[in-house]
């Protein structure tokens, strides 16, 4: 344990508004701590520079999960274990119940949140893929009010986003997606407990045997979790009996760029992602055929 | 009564407190005004020490400091000896490899000991590393040893070159393996004191080791002390596989300097990070073989340039280097054999033992090299086994001759019975000609280990266990041996209950504890049940012989057996038996040119695999797997069972999921995030069969060693498997991560 | 109390306790240490192996993970809650029987991993065995006897 731990102080505020005030008086001083699966990491290996904690474990406000006729509204504390369990998301939104099925394993899934996994930014994070593509939004709060941003514009670099010093993140909002096909895949160093080398989590709607709707979200094989427009671009229009698989993956290439890093090369990540994109290609005709 | 003797799956007697977090590991012992210990370490591979800079900021006067200035003006001795003495606790003017240590601290405020460490820098001038093996051949620059090498070894019998030119078929190979991490899942630790005694200061340290007398020995050599003056106890040990055979020397040696120059206990116990980059791993390996064949694939001859990566230092590498040396054939007859092998220097941190402790590696090229050889030949890969495969009456490599009546061809059909191979093979080729994306495929293995040390270790390590009387009716046994998971106390309980006919609950087990008990050798080897069992054996049935002859005892029946202890134990104030370990005459080994009985005897094995691999990601899954050893005996089967399992896991790790990756010569993935060990998830069940055929004479009940086998068998078999999986021949090394596959695959096709 | 400290109230294995810690220290540590209770190991702390695996408020967590000041108020069982008196729990005695621990250092983690998935399933099938599992690394076993240890447990353990 290397991490200075008698230099830390913690706050724990009450409300959302004492959470934002403390932020609003130092921004850039105060961490905010959700469930510290990720933040413990480095902290406990002496590599976080931060001394100062915004433990928001009593903020109930940011547990909830509700639904309405247009989708769902997760707070940003809700737990891995919290989506898998959800009634609602594990009928509308499966590629959320897998990803965080395959994030760790079920300690870190009792206590990782939604919210922190995406303030942490990382490219490798297993939720961020699904999320895109149900072009899910998060809503970010400060003191002068909050603002939506989809998903998509949040990551700016590698674990970097657009929030603010003196925001918190405070709810991610899914839209309810039309009867489609769904698909997650991550490849990971092994069953469980792994980081992602490439990972995909896709959404399409056919109707009349024409893909409509196609968003693809893709984790490790850029900077920040992305949407494959590329490829999607590729596919979007298509008639399903004519799908064009080939010029999709290649189209692929051009969304990625991945990296040769301590768990995987470059050269598997592009091959790999394309092999799963062409898998879910495969997939989605089999499903539409199944429907049909 | 109750059979609680050899045979029988009794509960583990270590069990219950390791269930109940009773069990005290070297990191729960809180000891009053306890300091703790850490370590300043080289960040670089090579280079010579300019300077030792405090930074501000930091009380130093609190700490406890030692560096290897300190070692000489105490007039102690920095050097650990394994088998040479050239391994510094602290490196003075050279290091020779990343995370050398270079510096100790002790405080009692843990926090501010970090701080502390992160405030020591170490001017260094870097020099050029040597960081491979052909830079070490090269010799260019000398990093340890006489020219880089610390050992080499040949192994000669006929002719090997009246061959090539003849031969039906000459195939020729090069193999690799890559290092592994022990990753038992307690790091290594250590605590110790400083004793005042009447014959002045003396050193006790308790911790997480396998060998007791070697870190005694080292510490008797680092203050100078007589053996009576310092003083080992292994405390509940968390695994250790071979990682803690030598490295606890070192820690132990650090921690005592420490706990000396602070006149109080210091405690230094690493954490995952420090541990996976500054400790013993496997030795990597290159193998190059060329064998000859007949026109139906019989061995003519074969040859074996064998090289193991030994590290900045000698430590264990001769001997690990001889273990695979001599497996090198594998279980083959071949009448002419030129192995030549070598242990060479390089910056990096010295490899040791790591369960096979050379045999993996040599195992696995030769299993290899047959399966190729075979495809080469159009020989199915069984039926070339059954042509080659040892048999009574046969030459080893050395010349021993195989004096068991052996059947490897019907082991080895068992095994493949028992996965199922015959048929699957041809259903998955037929499955595998099919567009699924998933591909099947089965493979196997057959290999053997030797049992207990090579040649004459056995002989120079002279090992003696004890039994003795206690004042409660129960026989105590003193040994070394130490439990780390594989439930040693239980199985010498049952070996002494069955010596003597008594239940396990009138057999207690010594602490193991310098003090206490005689130096019965280490833990290692697969030598613990065969070789120290029987010596346990032999000094229960003396201690029962004396009691007779003193009268204690009547007729030698189970009856009253207890109250005859007593008797004794009070009359004598405690009668104890001693045994010594003598070499059998019948095995004669010469040392210099490597001939003879290499092993007193060795446990054979064929194991099989099935797996699928998924041609998206080029994952592999296991799905099947069957290990089927002839191991004499078998004293406890569940917990013997339990070592297959356990060997086998470790195995398949290093055959397709442990890589060790390094940069600059240090382990730049030395968390358990990013060294990838198999969960719960990523395993079948693992079916463990034993055979008990060829009972060893002199093994307690006929017991041979069955420690370190499992990790022989997976890898070749994991290999064949995924050969006959995607057709592919080329594969040639371990771990065959995803992104080996996929570039073996494209290569194979390109 | 020591400055930076805060007062740490907890009940653990039943037992109401209060004690004095740092905020950012780890449950972990606050466990062995503060509280007195060793069976709660470390093997990496980095919520990879869950060695350090209790029960909080009746869910599994990697207590090295956890900083104390979230534990505040928070139920605990750690393995020396388990047996009660003299007598183990079912899985306890099952890990016996089955020789489902080795050198025991993953050992408390994973029966706590068990104890949490018997009781979100009373009855699972091998695959959810070993996915309630999954978080608990063991170096010695191979897994093989852990899983027959939670099967032979399942049913006969009251949650």
């Amino acid at each position: 344990m290397r991490g200075n731990v008698p230099a830390c102080t913690v706050k724990v505020p009450g409300t959302l508004q004492e959470a934002l005030e403390v932020l609003a008086q130092e921004p850039g001083l105060w961490r905010p701590l959700a469930g510290g699966t990720d933040l413990m990491v480095p902290f406990a290996a002496g590599r976080l520079a931060d001394t100062h904690f915004l433990s928001l474990q009593r903020l109930d406000d940011l547990r909830g999960i509700e639904t309405d006729p247009g989708g769902i509204t997760f707070g940003a504390l809700v737990t891995y274990t919290d989506l898998r369990r959800h009634p609602y998301v594990q009928r509308h939104l499966p590629n959320l119940v897998q990803s965080a099925k395959v994030t760790g394993a079920v300690a870190i899934q009792n206590r990782g949140t939604l919210g922190g996994n995406l303030v942490n930014g990382s490219p490798a994070a297993d939720s961020p893929p699904s999320l895109l593509a149900y072009a899910a939004q998060v809503e970010l709060t400060g003191l002068g009010g909050s603002r939506w941003v989809p998903v998509e514009a949040f990551f700016t670099g590698y674990k970097q986003t657009v929030m603010a010093p003196f925001e918190l993140l405070t709810r991610i909002r899914v839209p309810e997606p039309d009867a489609g096909f769904h698909f997650y895949r991550k490849v990971g160093t092994r069953a469980a407990q792994a980081v992602a080398k490439v990972c995909l989590a896709a959404y399409a709607r056919v109707e009349a045997g024409i893909v409509r709707e196609c968003r693809i979200g893709l984790g490790s094989v850029a900077p920040v979790p992305i949407r494959a427009r590329a490829a999607e671009a590729a596919i979007l229009g298509r008639a399903l009996d004519a799908l064009p698989v080939a010029a999709a993956r290649a189209a692929l290439m051009a969304d990625i760029s991945p990296i040769d890093d301590i768990r995987s090369t470059a050269h598997y990540r592009r091959t790999v992602a394309g092999n799963v994109l062409v898998q879910a290609l495969s997939e989605l005709v089999d499903w539409v055929n199944i429907q049909s | 009564m109750k059979n609680e003797g050899i045979g029988i799956s009794v509960p583990r007697r270590e069990g219950r407190e390791k269930l109940t977090g009773a069990a005290l590991y070297v990191a729960d012992q809180i000891w009053p005004g306890r300091i703790y210990g850490a370590t300043v370490r080289s960040r670089v591979a090579h280079g010579r020490i300019l300077g030792i800079r405090f930074a501000e900021g930091i009380p130093w006067s609190e700490f406890t400091i030692v560096t290897a200035k300190d070692i000489e003006a105490m007039g102690w001795f920095n050097r650990v000896e394994s088998i040479e003495p050239d391994q510094p606790f602290l490196a003075g003017e050279f290091i020779n490899h990343a995370e050398e240590p270079i510096l100790l601290l002790a405080h009692p405020d843990r926090h501010l000991l970090e701080r502390a460490r992160r405030a020591v820098t170490v001017e260094v001038e870097e020099l050029p590393a040597v960081l491979d093996l052909d830079q070490s051949l090269a010799c260019r620059q000398a990093v340890g040893g006489r020219d880089n090498l610390f050992k080499e070894i040949r192994i000669e019998k006929g002719d090997p070159d009246g061959v090539w030119a003849t031969a039906a078929h000459v195939v020729e190979g090069e193999y690799r393996t890559g290092a592994q991490e022990q990753l038992y899942i307690e790091t290594n630790g250590m605590s110790a004191e400083v004793t005042q005694g009447e014959d002045g200061p003396g050193v006790t340290v308790r911790g997480s080791l396998q060998c007791p007398y070697y870190v005694h020995t080292a510490l008797t050599q680092l203050f100078h002390l007589p053996g009576p003056r310092v003083r080992v106890l292994q405390m509940d040990t968390g695994g250790a596989f071979g990682g803690k055979e030598d490295y606890p020397s070192i820690i132990a040696g650090h921690a005592a300097m420490l706990a000396w120059k602070a006149g109080g206990p210091v405690t230094i116990v690493y954490d995952r990070e420090e541990d996976m980059a500054c400790t013993t791993k496997r030795h990597p390996s290159r193998s190059r073989l060329r064998t000859a064949f007949d026109a139906e694939g019989r061995l003519l001859a074969m040859e074996s340039d064998f090289l193991l990566d030994a590290g900045a230092y000698c430590t264990l590498s001769p001997v690990v280097l001889s273990r695979g040396a001599i497996h090198a054939l594998g279980a083959y007859r071949c009448p002419n054999v030129r192995i030549h092998a070598r242990a060479v220097a390089t910056n990096s941190p010295p490899n040791g033992a790591f369960r096979g402790f050379g045999a993996p590696q040599s195992l696995f090229a030769m299993e290899r090299h047959m399966d190729i050889a075979a495809a080469r030949m159009g020989l199915d890969p069984v039926t070339l086994r059954r042509r080659n495969l040892l048999k009574k009456g046969d030459l080893m490599a050395t010349g021993q001759i195989v004096t068991e009546d052996l059947d490897l061809e019907g082991l080895m059909d068992r095994a493949l019975a028992d996965l199922g191979y015959p048929h699957k093979r041809a259903a998955f080729a037929r499955h595998n000609a099919g567009p699924g994306m998933v591909k099947k495929g089965v493979g196997f293995s057959v290999f053997m280990h030797g049992c207990g040390f090579t040649g004459s270790g056995e002989l120079h390590l002279a090992s003696v266990t004890g039994v003795r009387t206690r004042a409660d009716g129960r026989v105590e046994v003193l040994a070394a041996s130490t439990e780390m998971g594989q439930g040693k106390e239980t199985v010498f309980t049952q070996i002494v209950s069955e010596a003597l006919g008594i239940p396990n609950e009138l057999v207690s087990m010594g602490g193991v504890d310098t003090r206490e008990v005689p130096n019965s050798g280490p833990t290692v080897a697969s030598r613990s049940t065969m070789v120290v069992g029987r010596l346990v054996a032999d000094a229960a049935t003396g201690l029962k012989q004396m009691l007779m002859d003193q009268g204690f005892l009547r007729d030698g029946g189970p009856e009253g057996w207890r109250e005859a202890v007593q008797r004794a134990h009070a009359q004598s104030g405690g009668m104890t038996c001693f045994s010594q370990y003598q070499q059998p005459a019948n095995l004669v080994w010469d040392d210099v040119h490597y001939r003879g009985d290499a092993y007193p005897t060795y446990a054979w094995a064929c194991y099989a695999v099935e797996l699928s691999v998924d041609t998206v990601t080029w994952e592999v899954k296991v799905e099947d797997f069957v290990a089927r050893q002839e191991v004499g005996r078998v004293i406890n089967p569940i917990l013997a069972a339990g070592q297959v399992e356990g060997g086998v896991t470790q195995g398949l790790g290093w055959a397709l999921w442990e890589k060790v990756e390094t940069a600059q010569g240090r382990m730049v993935n030395n968390q358990m995030t990013n060294y990838i060990v198999a969960t719960a998830q990523d395993l079948p069940r693992i079916r463990v069969r034993f055979e008990e055929n060829n009972p060893y004479a002199l093994g307690p009940g006929g017991a041979k060693g069955l420690g370190e086998l499992p990790m022989d068998g997976p890898a070749p078999a994991v290999l064949a498997a995924l050969q006959d999986a995607l057709g592919l021949l080329e594969l040639r090394e371990v771990p065959v991560t995803p992104e080996r596959l996929l570039e073996a695959v494209e290569a194979d096709h390109g | 109390m020591d400055e930076g400290r805060m007062q740490l109230e907890l009940t653990v294995n039943g037992v109401r306790r209060a004690v004095p810690v740092l905020p950012m220290a780890r449950l972990l540590d606050v466990i062995r240490e503060d509280l007195g209770l060793p069976g709660t190991k470390e093997g990496c702390g980095e919520g990879e192996c869950g060695a350090c695996s209790v029960i909080m408020d009746g869910k599994l967590v990697n207590s090295c993970l956890v900083p104390a000041v979230q534990a505040q108020g928070s139920e605990l069982l750690t393995i020396e809650g388990l047996a009660q008196g003299g007598t183990l729990h079912g899985l306890q005695q099952a890990f016996l029987a089955c020789n489902g621990a080795q050198c025991g250092f993953c050992t408390p983690g994973m029966v706590l991993a068990s104890v949490d998935l018997l009781n979100r399933c009373a009855h699972p099938s091998e695959p959810e065995i070993r996915e309630g599992l999954a978080g608990n690394i063991c170096r010695c076993t191979g897994y093989v006897k852990i899983v027959e240890a939670v099967q032979a447990a399942a049913g006969t353990v009251r949650p």
